[in-house]
């Protein structure tokens, strides 16, 4: 899904270092980011994020490092000499300015006819879903629709790059998943290369085209939603994304690790034999038993002929589409997994708290990592 | 996320400014010089002055050992605090119950109770001391109230003072208590604590900082005021006066430059006292807090309505002896009323036309000052980068604050009137005058400015940014419409305060531009008592009609733009 990553890249980062006083904030990033993609910058709060933002956009320029758009170097540039369009968490809309004043902030000031001006508000508050709101202030609408004149106020002088800075964090869940869509839907329509900045990972995932995850100043992987999710490259990114079950292990091979005396064989890895490593393994990865010949997400058995364990069912909690299902047993040497199962499942299985079962970890789904030295 | 030394490939960014950089930068720079002509170079030339002698030769510290072995003059050290500690204990007492029955009560009439109490600051500060003279002085009305003590000397500076403060003192300690969190008092009653230990351990707490504060204003006030010592102080010499004197009197500029040095220093410490106590203040302050709402209590409201009503009184009845005074005919042989004393034109003190040239001076400070201190506020609060000059603005802007306005008045004689100053030439004219006032109250509208901008989303200029709207265009569309209350507070501040100053204008005035509050002090001095007391109504009744229409403006205002103030 990613775009063509041969061509020359729109917006070109190259080791871009920020430091506040002595304070590192973002140290040695580069990134390249092609026309017309949607990347989404995601990582924990305070990790750099908005930092990087502003640096693109040139409110507050790095310390060191290059950036290029379009092939122009922009570095150094004010934010008035480049070329972008920006939303801001608070939107950051002229309350004493209309709807249509708002929006056509940026046009009024090109000295484009009024006529001209007077279209492209309307047609642009048609692209955003607001045709009829251009005499309201922005006190009078709601936090999504302001979030949405927000857009087409940047979005007004069709910039060559939009940069969003936590744009949907403000509003309640609901409205927020409905305008995720939308923005995707203009973003795709109109072509516009953009950035997103999010901690909401559900965000992420579904919006963007790659995913840029940074951790404390530095980029820990970047890579489609789908990548980053079944190829984590750091146990970072492990457990950031989605649900991961985590046992502490011995390295025993380069493809199988311990568990007290418990051997379960994983995917290929690196890390020296006889080390202390950490095993992971997503929730809806584990197989129960007795299903038949099938996973429970439709992969066949014969692909997951993994290391085999007795458990025993402790707590169910249920989400909804399926059960969550804590597992514990004494092959486990104390630790705990979470198992999803679907809710079709459980009722084959007659799956309860206290139930004896086994069940299978796919090799091809078991990551190992070394063990972080904080833990 | 460390402090470690990374690798770097090549050199530091070098970020090129933008021409609202550039513009900015142009800003703060001039206000920088501004601040620097009016405020930093005088008082240079006042310390120097109190170091030479009467032929500008520098000769250390002698004028101060000269000061301090002349009883007659460094006694006024004495008096000064004496006056100003015992004025600040009453004020600050009278205007803590008041302001507690203003917000922890539910007695009736709280908005009234509250305008009245702002009176006082409508009138020049000379105004409660004539009125005491009709009330207490040799020919008084009620004179034996004081027992046979004169109202000429601490008692009747002490009692103008406690006037004149009351509203200042007020408007803090309002603010200080009706930020109260309603919960903290919910979790005293629902522990049985007894309402005098709740007074102790939460409401006293709780306003602490608000009390210092108060506290320290008052005796600043106090200490630096000239107009009530110079009317109604007699023999009793205090600091301010001891300038005038020097300055006027004797016309030893030296020694007068001593003296304000001396007044610097108990001015200054009580500015810094207070800028600690307002940081520590903002902190304080919770944003989950809910306001604290009293419960009707009769006993309670009915004593709080007694003492309001009875201070309201006082203050009514000393701003109505002032009116009554000025239109008897002769006081006390002929009562009948009429405007014979407001006919300035018989008088010292430059007629009616001083009355216009105050009207004059305080409409250009109004306008010029608020367009000084908006944009120079503006441009320190959204520059970027630039931090040593924003900070040094910074500093200068809050600096007026602590120079008392007779220091500020003889420092711009020393300066201004310096024959090497290339900008002598307006020494005597109005202009001068309109910028010390500007200077003189430049702080609380900085301050007031600073208040409204921090409020406006900080990303305002980054989004004018991205859409390459310049700075200016911004400032006056969306900065400018978005403050103009507070943009409206700080031109009606420097208005009533350039009707109503003494202590600035004193030592620059000329024949051409002699301004109503000095004419009354004038009038007084050479015995027109009653046109004095008509002159400062005048005034009162001028800064009266300008408040009332600065209320109408705001609430026209209001109406126009509630579409789109959220509320
Ligand atoms: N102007 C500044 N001065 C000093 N430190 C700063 C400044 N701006 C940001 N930082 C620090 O840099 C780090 C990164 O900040 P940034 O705002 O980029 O975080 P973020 O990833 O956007 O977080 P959030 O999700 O909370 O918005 C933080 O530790 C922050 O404290
Ligand atoms: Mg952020």
């Amino acid at each position: 899904m990613t775009s063509n990553q041969t061509a020359q890249p729109y917006l070109k980062i190259e080791h871009l270092t920020k430091r506040f006083g002595s304070f590192t904030a973002l140290n040695d990033v580069s990134l390249d980011i092609s026309e017309g993609e949607f990347v989404c910058f995601l990582g924990p709060s305070g990790c750099g994020k908005t930092t990087l933002l502003r640096a693109i956009a040139g409110l507050d320029i790095q310390t060191f490092g290059t950036l290029l758009q379009g092939g122009r170097d922009i570095s150094g540039l004010p934010a008035a000499e480049r070329d972008f369009g920006i939303v801001f968490q608070s939107y950051a809309l002229f309350p004493n300015l209309n709807v249509e004043k708002n929006v056509s902030y940026g046009l009024v000031n090109k000295k484009t006819p009024r006529a001209q001006i007077k279209t492209r508000v309307a047609e642009l508050l048609e692209l955003v879903g607001l045709p009829d709101q251009g005499r309201k202030y922005p006190a009078q609408l709601s936090g999504g629709q302001q979030q949405r004149v927000a857009l087409a106020r940047a979005l007004a002088t069709s910039p060559g790059l939009l940069l969003l800075d936590e744009p949907l964090s403000a509003l309640d869940a609901k409205v927020r998943t409905y305008l995720r869509h939308e923005i995707k839907h203009l973003q795709r329509r109109l072509g516009v290369t953009t950035i997103m900045v999010t901690h909401d990972q559900e965000e992420a995932l579904t919006m963007a085209d790659r995913i840029v995850l940074i951790n404390e100043g530095v980029i820990e992987q970047v890579g489609s939603p789908t990548q980053m999710y079944r190829e984590p490259r750091t146990l970072f990114v492990a457990d950031f994304i989605g649900a991961m079950n985590q046992l502490p292990c011995q390295i025993t091979s380069d493809r199988a690790v311990k568990i007290g005396n418990l051997e379960i064989a994983c995917r290929t890895h690196e890390l020296p034999i006889g080390s202390n490593g950490v095993l992971t393994i997503r929730p809806e990865d584990i197989v129960p038993r007795g299903l038949g010949g099938e996973g429970q997400n439709g992969r066949p058995d014969t692909a997951a002929a993994g290391a085999s364990i007795d458990v025993t069912v402790g707590e169910m909690e249920f989400l909804g589409s399926f059960w969550r299902a804590e597992l514990s047993g004494a092959s486990l040497a104390g630790n705990k997994l979470e198992a999803d199962v679907s809710i079709n499942a459980v009722q084959r299985m007659d799956l309860a708290p206290g139930k004896n079962i086994t069940i299978e970890l796919p090799v091809e789904r078991v990551t190992v990592f070394a063990k972080p030295a904080a833990l | 996320m460390s402090d470690q030394a990374v690798p770097v490939s090549g050199a530091e960014v070098k970020s090129k400014l933008s021409s609202d950089d550039w513009i900015m930068r142009g800003f703060i720079v001039a206000v920088g010089l501004w601040m620097v002509l009016t405020v930093l170079l005088p008082l240079y030339f006042m310390l120097s002055k109190s170091m030479q002698d009467h032929d500008g030769n520098f000769i250390g510290l002698t004028n101060f050992t000269t000061y301090f072995s002349t009883p007659a003059l460094f006694y006024s050290i004495n008096n000064s605090f004496f006056i100003a500690i015992v004025s600040t204990i009453i004020t600050v007492s009278l205007a803590f119950t008041y302001a507690y029955a203003l917000t922890r009560s539910q007695m009736w009439g709280k908005g009234l109770f509250k305008t009245i109490a702002l009176l006082p600051l409508l009138a020049p500060s000379l105004l409660p001391a004539i009125s005491f003279v009709y009330f207490f002085g040799n020919q008084g009305i009620i004179k034996g109230l004081l027992g046979g003590h004169t109202i000429y000397g601490p008692i009747g500076i002490i009692m103008g003072e406690v006037f004149y403060t009351l509203p200042h003192a007020m408007m803090i300690l309002v603010v200080a208590l009706s930020t109260a969190d309603a919960r903290i008092y919910e979790a005293a009653v629902s522990l049985r604590t007894s309402t005098l230990r709740t007074f102790f351990t939460v409401t006293l707490p709780g306003i602490k900082y608000g009390l210092i504060s108060a506290i320290f204003v008052v005796f600043t006030l106090v200490i630096t005021d000239f107009g009530i010592p110079k009317i109604i102080g007699g023999k009793f010499n205090v600091l301010a006066v001891d300038i005038y004197k020097q300055v006027i009197g004797q016309q030893n500029f030296e020694m007068g430059a001593v003296v304000s040095v001396v007044l610097l220093f108990p001015a200054i410490a009580a500015f810094i006292v207070d800028r600690i106590v307002q940081r520590k203040q903002v902190a304080a302050l919770t944003s989950g807090a809910v306001p604290y709402a009293p419960k009707p209590n009769r006993l309670f409201d009915g004593l709080m309505l007694a003492y309001c009503a009875a201070i309201a009184f006082i203050i009514l009845s000393i701003l109505g002896m002032a009116i009554y005074a000025s239109l008897v005919k002769f006081w006390p042989y002929n009562l009948t009323l009429g405007f014979s004393n407001y006919d300035f034109e018989l008088m010292d003190g430059g007629g009616w036309s001083s009355f216009s040239n105050s009207l004059r001076m305080a409409l250009y400070t109004a306008i010029f000052g608020t367009i000084i201190v908006f944009t120079g506020a503006y441009m320190v609060e959204k520059a970027k980068g630039f931090g040593v000059a924003r900070g040094a603005v910074q500093f200068l802007a809050i600096l007026p604050m602590a120079v008392p306005g007779m220091v500020l008045g003889l420092a711009y004689i020393f300066f201004f009137n310096h024959p090497d100053n290339p900008l002598n030439g307006i020494y005597g004219t109005m202009t001068i005058l309109v910028i010390v006032t500007i200077t003189h109250f430049y702080t609380v509208s900085h301050l007031t400015a600073m208040t409204a901008l921090k409020q406006m989303d900080p990303e305002f200029e980054s989004v004018s940014a991205s859409l390459k709207v310049p700075v200016h265009r911004t400032f006056l569309r969306v900065t400018v419409p978005v403050c103009l209350p507070a943009i409206l507070d700080i031109s009606i501040y420097l208005f009533v305060n350039a009707m109503t100053t003494v202590s600035a204008v004193i030592f620059l005035y000329s024949t051409d531009t002699s301004l109503a509050s000095v004419a009354a002090l004038n009038m007084d001095d050479a015995g027109d008592i009653a046109p004095a007391a008509a002159m400062c109504v005048t005034i009162l009744f001028a800064c009266g009609g300008v408040r009332i229409l600065h209320v109408l403006l705001t609430m026209g205002l209001h109406k126009r733009t509630q579409a789109w103030r959220v509320r």
